[in-house]
């Protein structure tokens, strides 16, 4: 790594142990203070135009080519949609609750492979940890029945998925009104046979989460942190729902700003274009771009909901809640515990449903009037991701615009880096790898997946550029992956 | 033997179509899997087999096909919600103490840059050609083939994955 200091920008590109491609772009005056800090994602939009001129009935399957790692998310986001144009306003027992058990096991999965395998480096070794220690194969040295439990907690999601979508590639579970399979008995007592364990190691992971958080409430209270809006989906009453509801938005102090059903988000969430991003800032429209940026993700909806409808969650949400008096939670680092409280709530979720006979129904599609419009928020494990298009009188999709999470986390992230990098990096005489990792540790907290807005997949080198106040490049350092080979 | 790679991303998606055709034709003590990416509960599964074959598609590098032995390591590179097959490896030995051995077939690729779910016709040609190899050496349960291969190829993973 460069270590020069004078008058220079450090970019780190991309953040290791975050998907798809990004860059971090510090500047540092010749005191070596903080001007200027950004996180760059290249964003992907050519899927939007993709889509244009399908039949509406292949979108759910089609939206997964977007992304490896929450394909489940989009493929259930774009259902939803595809149920609005189907005029399928209420789906069957069956296939709503087949839908909701995919989800809740992309949820586990997603949540149990970030916790274990990407952010239990920070929080086990430190945010400045020695580079040799910052990655999972490091907690497999050390705490080998974590490593385990991650690998064997995700496993158990993806099979969730693998029952309920048809198949881990192109899952096509979901379709437009309703379901295409049922969940047989064979397949439900697999899955209850296991289900005692991953309760035990849900249960274990959130103890974790809040213990750190707790602990170390002192130091990362302020790590990366500010107050901002937050947003996530709840039903009618207020509690928090990963799959279905509406759309609430509240400050920083738990003020409501608004509870909107999907099809209104145009009238309430807008999309700046900044120069020097590839990716959109969206925004809350009463608010404008400068005081409208909001957080998604399991802190924000921990934030916006009044209750969970699984009682250990519940628990934990309240828990939760009590560190900052029942208002709002701001802290970055605060996201882990909240992704926890999730995990459990999806594992509680598992049981409730698993042992709810209508996953054996056979009633799964519905349909009703034909409609031109589908708009859909779903809850995915990064935070809310809208579909919505339009379909003219062929079945042809002829508009198409994805908000996905990481989008709507995307001037959060920002904020967080620079907040990071006045704290940790400014006016110091050699700037180290572990340093950087916390600017590094403040993204992760967000758990961003750049895949869905990004070209590449699975390749993430780290790249660090220091450059002159003239934006000459005096110095770069790349540590990286394999370039050949496509993954 | 795993496939992995997005099928939706046109060439990206031969390690999958290797494994379809692997599976297809069902030969008995080969159990085939296929992913958009490899995940940390592969480590678990390849635990369980004596001998593993990994499939995706190469950017670059020979053609049709090579064939590199992979072998387990802690690579620092670790760094996305993607594992590399060494890495797979790695954790199958340190979390589940098991040591298959295990290849790399990198099947050569021309077109990533778009969506689609279709092969160019150069890499459906590769594809093929690599099921033209892989499959009489499943059959025959014939390491000592693929070992073979391994050697004369160059270079070996993870350069070639």
């Amino acid at each position: 790594m460069t270590t020069q200091i004078g008058t220079q920008r450090i970019v780190i590109e991309p953040v290791t142990r975050v998907e798809g491609h990004g860059k971090v772009t510090i500047h540092l005056d010749e005191q070596g203070k903080v001007t200027q800090a950004r996180m760059h994602i290249v964003e992907f939009r050519g899927f939007e135009r993709f889509v244009q001129g399908r039949p509406y009935w292949e979108v759910p399957v089609l939206v997964q080519r977007l992304c490896g790692i929450c394909p489940v998310s989009h493929h259930l986001c774009a259902a939803k949609a595809m149920d609005v144009i189907v005029g399928a306003d209420r789906l069957t027992p069956t296939a709503e609750k087949m839908r909701r058990l995919m989800h809740y096991g992309q949820t586990y999965q997603s949540h149990a492979l970030h916790f274990f395998h990407l952010a239990s480096p920070d929080l086990l070794f430190g945010f400045g940890a020695d580079v040799g220690k910052r990655h999972v194969i490091a907690v497999a040295a050390a705490f080998p029945e974590l490593a385990v439990q991650g690998v064997m907690m995700r496993k158990y999601g993806q099979e969730i998925i693998k029952a309920t979508a048809g198949k881990k590639i192109h899952g096509t579970g979901a379709i437009p009104g309703g379901i295409n399979k049922n969940l047989s008995v064979a397949e439900r007592d697999g899955f209850l046979k296991d289900l005692d364990q991953q309760l035990a190691w849900a249960r274990g992971a959130l103890k974790i989460a809040k213990d750190y958080t707790v602990e170390n409430l002192a130091k990362i209270k302020d790590f990366g942190s500010f107050d901002s809006n937050h947003a996530g989906l709840v039903t009618a009453d207020g509690t928090m729902d990963l799959y279905d509801g509406n759309l609430r938005a509240i400050d920083a102090n738990g003020g409501r700003i608004f509870d909107m059903p999907p099809a209104k988000y145009i009238d309430h969430i807008a999309e700046e274009v900044r120069p020097w991003s590839y990716m959109k800032f969206p925004f809350i429209r009463s608010l404008g771009p400068e005081r409208g940026w909001y957080r998604v993700g399991p802190l924000a909806r921990i934030n916006v909901a009044e209750r969970i409808d699984t009682p250990e969650a519940e628990r934990a949400r309240q828990e939760f809640m009590s560190v900052t008096n029942g208002k709002p939670n701001n802290i970055t680092m605060a996201y882990h515990w909240a992704r926890m409280i999730e995990l459990l709530h999806a594992a509680e979720k598992f049981q409730e449903l698993l042992n709810d006979r209508d996953l054996q129904g056979t009633d799964l599609v519905v349909q009703g009037e034909r409609r031109e419009e589908g708009i859909a928020i779903i809850e995915a494990p990064r935070g809310s991701l809208f579909h919505h298009y339009r379909v003219n009188d062929r079945d042809e999709v002829v508009m198409a615009n994805l908000i996905v999470s990481t989008t709507s986390n995307n001037e959060p992230m920002n904020r967080a880096v620079q907040k990071v990098a006045e704290q940790h990096l400014q006016g110091v005489a050699e700037i180290t790898d572990g340093l950087l990792n916390h600017v590094e540790v403040a993204i992760r907290a967000y758990d961003p997946c750049l895949s869905c807005a990004t070209h590449a997949m699975g390749q993430m080198p780290l790249v660090v550029e220091l450059l002159d106040h003239e934006g000459k490049r005096v110095g770069r350092r790349c540590k990286g992956v394999a370039e050949s080979v496509a993954g | 033997m795993i496939g992995f790679g997005n099928p939706g991303r046109l060439d990206d998606g031969l390690g999958p179509a290797l494994a379809a055709r692997v599976e297809a034709a069902a030969i008995p003590g080969v159990t085939v899997d296929s992913d958009y990416q490899l995940q940390v509960e592969d480590a678990e599964a390849v635990s369980h087999h004596d001998v593993v074959v990994f499939a995706d598609a190469a950017i670059s590098g020979r053609e049709p096909f090579s064939v590199s032995e992979v072998v387990p390591s802690r690579g620092l590179s670790f760094s996305s919600h993607s594992v590399d097959p060494d890495e797979i490896l790695g954790l199958a030995r340190d979390l589940f103490h098991s040591a298959p051995r295990a290849f790399m077939l990198a099947i050569r690729g021309y077109d990533f840059d778009e969506f689609g779910e279709r092969l160019s016709p150069d890499a459906a040609d590769n594809l093929a050609a690599a099921e033209q190899f892989l499959l009489p050496i499943l059959i025959r349960s014939d390491l000592a083939a693929l070992a073979e291969r391994a050697q004369a190829a160059a270079p070996p993973f993870p350069n070639s994955a």
